[in-house]
């Protein structure tokens, strides 16, 4: 089955991005495809790779990084959602002149488009949120 | 994009207090674009999204409100309202804006937008749906 993925909480706060990666990573383990994992609402925090969790925690925007390394994920962060929260890649960086940027390696910022086009060319879109 | 699919964006919160109303919204303005069959819903505190002369003066937000009468031009134009949700916080149909389409198929007639469904007829037109945002 080919799903999409819609992760709409940030980090540690919630569990909604843990889920949707145990679910991600069963869903490859199974064969089935993940045609797109997007990040909206507060869920564009997971993208930052600039947070430091203690040692003994799990570090889940490297999670996310790794498992899209591995299975050549798309990971789509959402560029209303994250100008509004401070995460920027070199683009939006040299776009709105900023001093710097924090995107996570794997990750990629855009438009609202790429949700609606999961849901359409998914099998299923599967929500995380609140 | 030659497949059409059903999406319900499911409009839960309050309109402020939290930014889901907000960016359920930006979803739904963006998702118009698609040409898909479109619908809302509204249900628990999200009712009070549609509630009419909202006023945030107060509270240093923007009032994004005048927003849904924009979504009859994109043909965003089946809102529906939860009855319980409305009866449950005291409010009426005529405590909502009157959000207005003009219907193309009927000489370009002014129609109602909002339909307030009970609780059972929402579960159908949910089930009925390909795609459900939940915000």
């Amino acid at each position: 089955m080919k799903l999409g993925i819609l992760i709409n909480e940030g980090p540690y706060n919630h569990q909604a991005s843990d889920s949707a990666y145990q679910f991600t990573k069963a869903a490859l383990e199974k064969g089935h495809e993940i045609f797109r994992v997007f990040f909206y609402n507060d869920g564009v925090n997971n993208a930052t790779r600039y947070s430091i969790p203690p040692q003994d925690d799990r570090n889940i925007t490297q999670q996310w990084t790794e498992l899209a390394e591995k299975h050549d994920l798309d990971l789509v962060v959402c560029v209303a959602a994250a100008q509004r929260r401070g995460i920027i890649d070199e683009g939006e960086q040299e776009r709105n002149g900023k001093d710097g940027n924090n995107i996570a390696p794997g990750f990629r910022i855009s438009g609202l488009g790429q949700l609606i086009e999961a849901g359409i060319q998914a099998d299923r879109l599967v929500t995380f949120g609140d | 994009m030659s497949d059409i699919k059903k999406f319900l964006y499911l409009n839960r919160k309050a309109p402020y207090g939290t930014i889901y109303a907000l960016e359920s919204l930006e979803v739904v303005l963006i998702g118009a674009a698609f040409e898909q069959d479109v619908s809302l819903a509204f249900v628990d505190d999200g009712v009070y999204q549609l509630v009419k002369g909202q006023d945030t003066s107060e509270i240093g937000m923007k009032n994004f409100s005048p927003t849904y009468n924009a979504l009859g031009d994109y043909d965003v134009n089946k809102l529906y309202v939860e009855k319980e949700s409305l009866e449950a916080r005291g409010l009426t149909e005529d405590d909502l804006m009157p959000l207005t389409y003009e219907d193309e198929d009927d000489d370009w007639a002014e129609k109602p937008s909002i339909r307030v469904v009970s609780s059972a007829e929402l579960a159908d037109i949910m089930d009925e749906q390909d795609v459900v945002l939940a915000f």
